[in-house]
């Protein structure tokens, strides 16, 4: 489904990501972790082009992106319709309600119906458990009931791949559980899903595989249990001990 | 004293009744005729200029940033009233003639555009990038996200500012009866120059020109409940 080659991306002198070569299988759940600044959600931008690789090649779903040669608009525009992407913040636009957040792809952009979509639009709010907010406006959501919106809103482009960008950072600890829930949900429907995230209880309970990354490179990559239970890297290992040191505090 | 002199004398008072009642069919009807139409057209055409001007200001093509630049330079650094008197009085002599209302228009139509463009090149840029980002994804071109993602969310943060833009163009069209568009306020002339009653015709145009932007007041809170829907408070 992913089959990502030799990505590399610098912001000016700085290289975030020197090198990342990672093939994902349909169906998969990734779960990319690792220190701030270690390129995690860079990487993930990279996959749907918000920010433009300095080169390599990303193919999804059949279609390939070889950022060593320059991208016309119309093949950027191309790319990202094979991905979707929630993010940290949500980026919910509040001057539509809720069902036109999730219509707004769909009947704007693919030309959909508009009845069609609006139905659609309702059975996704159904399955994130938010049947009655359809007329509600962002900002009378809480913030874990925005980003179940956003996953919706993600949802409602029909996508091959689905990207979250730290989807529950923003959130107060109380609301991250239902967002997860619903991310679990979609991990088990077969979704294709490369999720970065601090939430190391989602990755052993949902992830496929998780990857491991600093300073812009993948450093150890395999199943939870082998990644949390017996990381191989002093890197891995330091990280690890790190987030269960302040478990404990 | 003048004051004094004025209501002691009840023939005096008669006659500035008189003329206070006969002067204010015609002042209304100026106001009518063009100074409120003056003022509408040129707010339109000048909201598009400031458009354009605002997304070539934020272009990342350096020509269209340099035209934009220039444009806004050069009204906001010379007096409206020169760039009237250019257009009208000055352009003739280069075989350019121009009626007074329209050249009154292009004026300044030009002089919002390029004042209102700040104003939308703020707004614009006052919405989050997470917005930006939020639209691509979903597979919107540039002028989708702009269309329905920013434009919208950027005129409800405009409202004020565009809001005060549009009272100071309302009274600065009486700068037009200097071009000799018979707008309020060069009716106000001719009848104060048949009757030399000035404080009376001045005093009366003011009025008017207060209630037009007092109307306008009321219309931008309405303006801004209405956006004022979808955030917070």
């Amino acid at each position: 489904m992913i089959s990502i080659t030799n990505l590399h991306k610098s912001f000016g002198e700085l290289e975030v990501l020197k090198g990342i070569d990672v093939n994902i299988e349909k169906g998969q759940t990734i779960v990319v972790i690792g220190p701030s600044g270690s390129g995690k959600t860079t990487f993930l931008r990279c996959l749907n082009i918000l920010e433009k690789p300095s080169a390599g090649t990303v193919e999804i779903g059949g279609l390939v992106a070889d950022f060593s040669k320059p991208m016309s608009k119309k093949q950027i525009m191309a790319f990202r319709k094979q991905s979707a992407m929630v993010f940290q913040h949500y980026n919910l636009f509040p001057h539509m309600t809720v069902l036109e957040n999730i219509t707004e792809g769909p009947v704007t952009v693919q030309k959909k119906d508009k009845k069609q979509a609006e139905q659609k639009a309702q059975a996704l709010l159904e399955k994130v458990g938010l049947s009655d907010k359809a007329d509600a406006y962002p900002y009378q959501l809480s913030g874990g009931q925005q980003q179940r919106v956003g996953i919706a809103r993600a949802l409602a482009l029909e996508p091959k791949v689905m990207l979250f960008d730290e989807p529950t950072s923003a959130l107060d600890p109380e609301l991250v559980g239902e967002v997860l829930q619903v991310m679990k949900d979609l991990a088990s429907e077969g979704m294709t899903m490369v999720v970065v995230t601090h939430e190391m209880r989602f990755a052993k309970g949902a992830a496929d595989e998780v990857l491991f990354m600093d300073s812009g490179r993948i450093v150890e990559r395999g199943t939870p249990d082998a990644v949390f239970n017996r990381p191989q890297e002093p890197r891995t290992q330091r990280f690890l001990n790190l987030i269960q040191n302040t478990d404990t505090i | 004293m003048y004051l004094n002199s004025i209501f002691s004398n009840p023939e005096r008072m008669e006659r500035l009744g008189d003329i206070a009642q006969s002067s204010f069919l015609p002042l209304i009807e100026a106001a009518v005729q063009f100074t409120l139409p003056l003022s509408v057209i040129s707010f339109i055409l000048g909201l598009f200029l400031a458009v354009l001007t605002a997304l070539a200001r934020i272009s990342t093509v350096r020509i269209l940033q340099w035209i934009a630049r220039v444009y806004v330079s050069i009204i906001r650094g010379t007096p409206l009233l020169v760039q009237l008197f250019i257009l009208f009085y000055g352009l003739p002599t280069v075989g350019v003639t121009i009626d007074p209302f329209p050249a009154a228009v292009i004026g300044f139509s030009l002089n919002v555009g390029a004042y209102a463009s700040e104003v939308i090149r703020a707004a614009i840029l006052s919405i989050p990038k997470g917005q930006w980002e939020a639209a691509n994804t979903i597979g919107m071109s540039y002028s989708q996200a702009l269309r329905r993602v920013i434009l919208p969310q950027a005129s409800r943060v405009s409202v004020p500012p565009l809001s005060n833009t549009f009272i100071s163009l309302v009274k600065d069209t009486s700068l037009a009866a200097l071009i000799l568009v018979t707008e309020m306020f060069r009716v106000a002339q001719q009848i104060a120059a048949t009757n030399y009653e000035f404080l009376l015709l001045y005093g009366q145009a003011a009025v008017i020109y207060w209630v037009i932007c007092f109307s306008l007041s009321l219309v931008q809170g309405q303006l801004e409940n209405r956006f004022d829907r979808y955030v917070s408070r």
